[in-house]
């Protein structure tokens, strides 16, 4: 059988902020910061993170998976929010994967999200296998970081059959060259001089690797369609393609314009980006950077065609909401300590053991479906809600996670603390049976009404600030017009 | 059906504190302003109380658990004090429970309190508390204004009226009660505002602005309940009687079943009003019932309220409003005390305010505010939670022979 990937899905938080909004603010401190004040970057919202974002990215590469063939989530990141808690786990739930399936969490270097490809696409046993990354570096301000750095996520489906990419063969080269860390506990990077970086490490480290790796291959850079390199510094992609032989015009475009550097994500984003672009026949090799070099020769495949639609790169970059406040960005990393008033004072605490029993219902959103009556509720009880027929104990398990809604009712209020007032919620039906009061995320002004169609978001519904918890839960988000 | 505690319990007294910010009374204190009131009006002392209720809803901020503290402070004999909470409904869930003690004849005289020490916490509107251990985890901790105002949002859905018709609707209700407000010495709120002024004022919950929701205050209010009989033998004339006490729990239709509930009237209001009528006999409330007191936490909350108690035609009660029906000088004068929009809403106290007023306008003891066609039945309307989850209590009061 063919080993390759099966599906892609990508996610890239809505919010778009303008690089020269930032430039603005902070050229009177780093007038040097001037050449990279084009474009716009993505930000996460406030209640994003490299999980939920993950999870966006997952149920996207799932369009037309049956979600039971998954047997293990590999989830690739820099910026974890949990160093001990499966964060993987957190998303496995989310997207109510099967118990009976495995787990894990890949970090520590940005090559992270190709290694996690790697061990997806090493795994012998022949069952699909989900692969994603995601991260969400802070930059401090008036940093090249936080004008490189754009927040977003991708995921791959990996296994064996109708493969859209076919692997044709792997090779990795490991060597500390470190040209940034992050101390474990730290906040921020500190890296070294870009040319440096430049001559030493993207065209030494990086054209080495590529040229003893096409050999390792059995092929040459000149027969590569695509190569995606996943370098933002400028000109680094050029002049590493050309090093290494590639043909002009094989690298890919590394989305510094409207998305920016996704850290661990980045080359998988791309990749997704790619795929999008390729024609069967295509030969795309796969780079991953960050203390070494993972190589990943790929070949589309005609299956490539018959690929479901969805939102991917392309529609991800195309749901952009341009946003120039600088300010609210910052307090939505916890770097501007605005004052939040008595309102924002409650204890947070998440009871565990109450987590532990509501675990489908809190972190799937999986709600009950009376056998005998077909009524569908959330949450799932022992008995039921209809009142023609108060039937006990015969409430089955009944995802809504992926069923649209409509508004019931709303408002937006700007009394509640939310840190993106004002606080939008209200009363919603979900298509086929269920109704919920929640929470509303990524609504416009004036895009909300009675009737207006949604559809679900795994978000943060709260941060136990005190105790360093955050606790997940879904929101309801106005559904894309395309759809 | 039970038969009812129609004409089985009379009011022998009853008492309400100054509303506001009472920066100088804690909540034991203001207990004794409205209960010093009582006794007086009762004619009785305290030690010929046999049992009390005490509704509350914020105990934290307030006195602490249990009936103690109300027994402490006004130095009950010793008799059963019962704590009772259902949200905003409390004060009328007070009353319940001695109304019944006292139909049961397991008391004599019983006494219902209601009590909030609101202005303690630091800040406007309603405290922040916790929703529970398992709504904390898939709720919305919304405001109070956040919470009621999607009522407008499905009202204007369902009937079809336009934002600017129902927001100036909602405007009359509150200009209405800040005139009928401005007559009542014992208002937190003494101010005549004009339907500009509502409409302009900040906006705190879409569509809900500033004067569309009520104040946040200090207050106590109380009822010292008794039979016919022992009141008349206490040298009682003019009785005053409960002909109706219903209160209705919502159990989750509203919020869960898709397609149910539409969102632009309160399920449980509908119920306890029919239960409320049934049980004192009216059969033509918009002909029968004098005047009411309803819970105008907002104004979206009073104006749906009015077809929920059958005042209005579903989907008109925004052009009554208008229309000035339940003004002071309306068929159905409704807040003629100024409502919780104006006397204030601490919470435990507000459904014996309501009474309170009802009483004293049956009694024709209203002052400048009395209502020139004197009344006779009183309807009193008590809602705590919000429009998808609630209780709803209504009490309907009366004179002896009415």
């Amino acid at each position: 059988m063919t080993t390759g990937i099966l599906s892609f899905g990508a996610y890239i938080p809505r919010r778009r902020l303008s690089r020269s909004a930032i430039y603005a603010t902070n050229a009177w401190f780093a007038p040097g910061l001037k050449g990279l004040s084009k474009g716009e970057r993505a930000i996460a919202d406030w209640d994003e993170d490299p999980i939920t974002m993950a999870v966006e990215a997952a149920r996207d590469a799932l369009t037309g998976i049956d979600r039971a063939t998954i047997a293990e989530t590999i989830l690739a990141s820099t910026t974890f929010p949990f160093a001990d808690r499966q964060n993987a786990g957190i998303v496995k739930e989310a997207l109510t994967l099967s118990d009976n399936s495995g787990t894990m969490d890949v970090g520590g270097s940005l090559r992270a999200g190709t290694t996690a490809l790697l061990h997806a696409l090493g795994s012998s046993d022949g069952r699909s296998r989900l692969c994603i990354a995601a991260d969400l570096r802070l930059s401090r301000p008036a940093s090249e970081a936080e004008l490189l750095n754009g927040d977003s996520s991708a995921a791959l489906v990996v296994g064996q059959g109708a493969v859209i990419a076919r692997h044709c063969g792997s090779h990795t080269v490991s060597v500390d060259f470190v040209d940034h860390y992050r101390a474990a506990g730290s906040d921020y990077d500190y890296g070294w001089e870009s040319r440096w970086i430049r001559d030493e490490g993207y065209h030494g480290v990086l054209v080495d690797a590529l040229k003893s790796g096409l050999a390792v291959l059995g092929t040459q850079a000149a027969d590569i369609d695509r190569v995606i390199i996943p370098l933002v510094m400028r000109g680094a992609v050029a002049s590493v393609a050309k090093k290494a032989g590639f043909r002009d015009g094989a690298a890919a475009d590394v989305l510094l314009e409207q998305v920016g550097d996704g850290g661990a994500g980045h080359s998988l984003l791309m990749l997704v980006a790619a795929l999008e672009a390729a024609k069967p026949g295509e030969k795309i090799l796969l780079v991953g950077f960050g203390q070494g070099v993972d190589m990943i020769l790929l070949e589309a495949t005609d299956a490539l065609l018959d690929l479901p639609a969805r939102r991917g790169v392309a529609g991800s970059i195309a749901r952009r909401s341009p946003d120039s406040n600088y300010a609210r960005w910052l307090f939505h990393r916890g770097q501007l300590d605005l004052e939040r008033g008595m309102r924002a004072e409650s204890d947070l605490k998440q009871p565990a053991t109450a987590l532990w029993r509501e675990r489908k219902g809190v972190m799937g959103l999986v709600g009950g479906r009376c056998t005998r009556t077909g009524t569908v509720q959330f949450p799932k009880t022992e008995i039921s809600v209809n009142p023609n027929d108060h039937a006990r104990f015969t409430q089955e398990d009944y995802p809504l996670a992926e069923r649209r809604a409509t508004i019931v009712t709303y408002t937006a209020d700007s009394l509640s603390y939310t840190p993106a007032p004002p606080l939008y919620y209200g009363l919603i039906d979900f298509e086929g049976g269920g109704r919920m009061k929640v929470e509303f995320a990524d609504v416009e002004e004036g895009d909300v009404e009675v009737g207006r169609e949604l559809e679900m978001v795994f978000r943060i519904h709260a941060v136990d600030e005190r105790r360093n918890f955050k606790r997940y839960f879904w929101k309801a988000a106005p559904a894309a017009t395309e759809a | 059906m039970a038969s009812g505690i129609k004409d089985k319990v009379a009011i022998l007294g009853m008492g309400c504190a100054k509303f506001g910010e009472r920066w100088d009374k804690d909540a034991g204190q203001l207990m004794v302003e409205a209960f010093d009131e009582a006794l007086v009006d009762a004619g009785i002392d305290s030690s010929q109380i046999d049992a009390a209720w005490l509704g509350v809803a914020y105990d934290v901020v307030n006195l602490g658990s249990s009936g103690i503290p109300m027994s402490f402070a006004l130095r009950l004999p010793n008799i059963g004090v019962t704590k009772v909470e259902n949200y905003c409904a409390s004060g009328t869930e007070s009353l319940r429970g001695a109304v019944y003690a006292v139909a049961s004849g397991a008391a004599d005289i019983a006494l219902a309190m209601g009590v909030e020490k609101l202005k303690d916490t630091g800040y406007g509107g309603l405290p922040i508390r916790t929703l529970g251990t398992n709504l904390d985890m898939i709720g919305i901790e919304g405001s109070g204004p956040g919470n009621f105002a999607q009522l407008a949002s499905a009202y204007r859905s369902v009937h079809g009226v336009g934002k600017d018709d129902l927001k100036r609707a909602m405007a009359h209700v509150s200009v209405k009660s800040h005139a009928n407000g401005l007559k009542n010495p014992k208002a937190h709120l003494r101010s005549a505002i004009s339907i500009d002024q509502v409409l302009n004022a900040p906006m705190i919950a879409e569509p809900l602005g500033l004067f569309d929701c009520c104040g946040v205050s200090d207050g106590a209010a109380c009822a010292i309940v008794t039979t016919p009989e022992i009141a008349r033998a206490l040298g009682k004339k003019d009785l005053v009687t409960v002909k109706a006490l219903q209160i209705s729990a919502s159990n989750g239709w509203e919020q869960q079943q898709a397609g149910g509930w539409n969102g632009s009237y309160f399920h449980t209001t509908r119920i306890a009003a029919a239960r409320a009528y049934e049980e004192a006999g009216i059969t033509n409330p918009r002909q029968q019932i004098s005047m009411t007191e309803v819970h105008d936490c907002f104004s979206i909350t009073e104006l749906v309220t009015m077809e929920d108690l059958l005042l209005s035609k579903e989907g008109e009660g925004w052009r009554d409003v208008l229309d000035g029906v339940f003004d002071a000088d309306g068929a159905v004068p409704c807040q003629i005390d100024g409502g919780l929009k104006c006397f204030g809403h601490p919470i435990g106290a507000s459904g014996l305010r309501m009474i309170y007023e009802n009483y004293l306008q049956l009694l024709g003891r209203a002052g400048d505010r009395q209502l020139r066609n004197p009344p006779s039945l009183a309807l009193s309307h008590n809602l705590g939670g919000q429009p998808s989850e609630n209780i709803s209590a209504v009490a309907i009061v009366g004179l002896a022979n009415a």
